[in-house]
């Protein structure tokens, strides 16, 4: 195996793609601005490419577990908490820990009722998950009065931070994707994650604790989700309702692009962040290029089908 | 002389480094039963995705009726040519009826009641090979139990519309029947021969080979070796061929060694009707009657109250799986042989925290050699393997995982002679260290591996049986209602 090239070895990576698009398109976008912004255009697609890709880890293990699992609760996750996080901390630093620890307190609960919909009452993910957002879109319109509420100070500041142009966040985001690709790839709960997703009724049969494991990814997910909202907020200057819209096909996207099976049981982390990148870049090129907002959309549609197509091309076993 | 329905001339098919097939010569001609044997991975199946079209080989004269069709053949071109083929890994549409799978083969079916016409057709072969087999045509394919499956597929290449039907290949045909049922349909095998329609028989059951082919070829890494007609075979100088060294004696020798019931702790004990199942420590205890009884039910029973779902009675002990449908139950499709055993034992694995791939790979190496896969590189997908290599890879994950109580639910499917003495032994010499096995087979020979026998019977324990009772008409005798 090593002696193959260096070169042959990346290009036989799920992951790759979403790179190459990812660079393609930046070289696009400045070589027709001649060279100006082009650093800028990176710093600013490290900060949003953050946000989905804490999102997107989340959504990965989701769709890994296999065919019709899908978390669509995530964009109401965002909102909810953000809201309850800006609430409770009202702007002051020394309930920062406390907001945090509210905000994760959030996504628990919605996971533990996105599972107990799946498993108690049988209702497939992705109803499942649809409802349940409905049911904590309301919660979060009902508890509305924390959205002109400012993010302490010092959220804000972590939040926007920089080093030589390159955002603290996504530093640590980084970081926790190189965690959570070790958790997939080393534990036994990704191992679980992965047979789960290629035959259940197979993992059951290996000793596998096939419902202890989606239980952690729903409530693993909605967390993330949490998480997001909480940072989100400071990085936006407040929770807004709408702010986790975006994150509905982003956060699957991000998945796919990056060279996740849709079909489960195969999944890498570094494709969420080079796919992450990639489709903020692309709305940013299209941008640049003065398109309008139709011509946008159905650009960035073909686009995606194009990454996919390319990117998911599988050999068949045998 | 009439012409040859197939004469194939040095085929030859690599996958990599493997040379699936080496070079074959096949004649098969109108109105023969071809017996093909060979060990798992000597390239029958290789050699019979080639004459079904499924596999297009690397060199070789493809002559169908005489014609060489190399470049154009195809899974198109064979249905053409009146060849179909039964395959091992099942090929039914699970999500579609029995009615709606037999549609598939016959496109001139059309037009309103389709359905009730397939029906009929489908029906009427099923009740020709199996009387009294019990599937309605309405049946969701996926809703059967993997004999009645077979049964469905065997049936369907057998049923006849407009177009032409002159050979039919069956692969490991009985793996998955019961003695009764693989009767009727070799009985019926015969019968159609008899009218001028070829067959191919490929089967792991040599005694099925010998008394109903007319002609047998034997295979071993991806040549034939041997080619005469059935008469000059017997069980030992077949065997032989095969480059098996391994007498059929050494059976009864393994039966020879008796083990006094009783001597140790139960560690599993069900119930089941009046009587009750009962494993002590180091006993492999067998699971019999007709296929689809209640003894994968049993065995799923005891595996589920094991991890503490439903208590179905007492079992004291960890537990592992041996799956025998291993395509549903068994294999993980997108991962390497290695890792395929590895997950049963992911617990032991771990070093500080994570999983070490070096006790992984140790894992992988010690069962590749103790288990004999054959493959150059335990890192390649499981899908590289035989059908026979894969159940090999199944057994591997559970005795090299932690449990002392080993289920094995009819896991020789598909498995060639030398392999299974092989794997008995492992299983004997794994029950004198203290393991205990319970085993559903549908094979009366695999009975005399065990100490204690259960037959069951619509659900039921009807008989239990200790190892000098155990005869084939006992069982048979308990398989039925005294009424029928």
């Amino acid at each position: 195996m090593n002696s193959l090239p260096i070169f042959k070895r990346l290009v036989e990576k799920p992951w790759i793609w979403s790179y190459v698009g990812m660079i393609v398109v930046w070289l696009a976008t400045i070589s027709y601005t001649g060279g100006k912004g082009g650093a800028d255009v990176l710093t600013a697609a490290l900060s949003f490419a953050t946000f989905t890709v804490i999102v997107g880890i989340g959504q990965m293990f989701v769709i890994t577990t296999g065919p019709g699992n899908v978390d669509l609760s995530i964009p109401a996750t965002i909102s909810f908490s953000g809201a309850v996080a800006m609430k409770i901390m009202d702007g002051s630093n020394s309930m920062l820990l406390i907001g945090l620890i509210v905000s994760l307190g959030c996504g628990l609960v919605v996971g533990v009722f996105n599972y107990m919909l799946i498993r108690v009452l049988r209702i497939p993910p992705i109803i499942a998950t649809l409802s349940s957002s409905f049911l904590v879109l309301s919660t979060a319109i009902a508890y509305g009065r924390g959205l002109k509420i400012k993010p302490p100070g010092l959220l804000a500041e972590f939040a926007t931070a920089q080093i030589y142009g390159v955002p603290i966040l996504a530093i640590v985001v980084a970081g926790f994707a190189v965690v959570m690709g070790v958790v997939l790839n080393r534990t036994i709960y990704g191992r679980s994650v992965l047979a789960i997703g290629q035959n259940m009724r197979a993992a059951w049969l290996a000793g596998i604790k096939v419902e202890k494991i989606r239980f952690a990814t729903y409530v693993l997910s909605a967390v993330l989700a949490a998480l997001c909202g909480f940072v989100l907020a400071g990085f936006s200057g407040g929770a807004s309702l709408n702010m986790g819209e975006e994150y509905l096909l982003g956060s699957i996207a991000v998945v796919v692009i990056g060279g996740t099976s849709v079909a489960g049981g195969k999944a890498n982390v570094p494709g969420i962040w080079g796919a992450a990148m990639f489709m903020f870049l692309l709305v940013t090129m299209l941008n640049t290029f003065g398109a309008s907002a139709g011509v946008r959309l159905i650009l960035t549609g073909l686009i995606i089908v194009t990454v996919i197509t390319i990117a998911g091309g599988d050999k068949p076993q045998r | 002389m009439e012409r040859n329905i197939v004469s194939f001339e040095r085929v030859a098919k690599h996958f990599g480094a493997v040379r699936a097939l080496d070079g074959v010569d096949l004649n098969v001609k109108p109105g023969e039963c071809l017996g093909l044997v060979g060990h798992n991975g000597a390239g029958k199946s290789t050699l019979m995705n080639v004459l079904a079209g499924t596999l297009t080989p690397d060199t070789g004269v493809i002559g169908i009726h005489g014609k060489d069709l190399k470049s154009s053949y195809g899974v198109p071109k064979a249905n053409e040519n009146g060849i179909r083929c039964v395959f091992q890994e099942l090929s039914l549409c699970p999500n579609l009826t029995v009615a709606e799978n037999a549609r598939i083969f016959h496109p001139s079916l059309s037009g309103w009641g389709w359905k009730t016409k397939t029906g009929a057709m489908i029906t009427e072969k099923l009740d020709e090979i199996f009387p009294g087999h019990g599937i309605s045509s309405g049946d969701v394919v996926g809703d059967l139990k993997i004999g009645k499956r077979q049964m469905v597929e065997i049936a369907r290449a057998f049923t006849l519309t407009d177009t032409p039907l002159h050979l039919v290949i069956l692969d490991e045909p009985t793996s998955s029947l019961d003695a009764i049922t693989a009767r009727q349909l070799l009985e019926f095998v015969r019968k159609v021969v008899g009218d001028g329609l070829s067959c191919i028989l490929i089967s792991h059951v040599l005694g099925e080979v010998l008394e109903y082919s007319d002609r047998i070829v034997v295979m071993k890494d991806g040549l034939v070796v041997s080619e005469r007609p059935a008469g000059d075979f017997d069980r030992n100088s077949l065997v032989a061929e095969m480059g098996n060294v391994i007498e059929m004696d050494e059976i009864s020798e393994h039966q020879e060694r008796e083990k006094l019931r009783g001597t140790t702790a139960v560690v599993v004990e069900v119930a089941s009707g009046t009587q009750k199942l009962q494993a002590h420590q180091g006993e492999i205890i067998g699971l019999a009657g007709l296929a689809g009884h209640g003894q994968t039910g049993m065995l799923l029973g005891i595996y589920e109250t094991a991890f503490g779902g439903k208590a179905t009675g007492n079992v004291n002990g960890p537990v592992a799986l041996v799956a025998g449908d291993r395509q549903t139950d068994g294999i993980f499709h997108l991962w390497s042989i290695a890792e395929n055993i590895g997950v049963g034992s992911l617990s032991r694995m771990v070093r500080r925290g994570l999983i070490d791939p070096v006790a992984e790979a140790a894992i992988g190496e010690t069962w590749q050699q103790r288990i004999k896969i054959k493959t150059p590189d335990m890192n390649n997908n499981i899908l590289s393997l035989s059908g026979g290599n894969q159940q090999k890879a199944l057994f591997a994950r559970a005795l090299a995982s932690d449990a002392e109580i080993i289920l094995m639910d009819d896991p020789m499917r598909g498995v060639d002679v030398g392999t299974k003495l092989e794997v008995y032994d492992l299983i004997r010499d794994e029950a004198e260290k203290g393991r205990t096995f319970l085993w559903y087979t549908t094979e009366m020979d695999e009975l005399y591996n065990c100490d204690h026998t259960y037959v069951f019977r619509d659900g039921l324990i009807v008989a239990d049986l200790s190892r000098e009772e155990l005869t084939e008409e006992k069982i048979l005798h308990s398989s039925f209602k005294e009424t029928a």
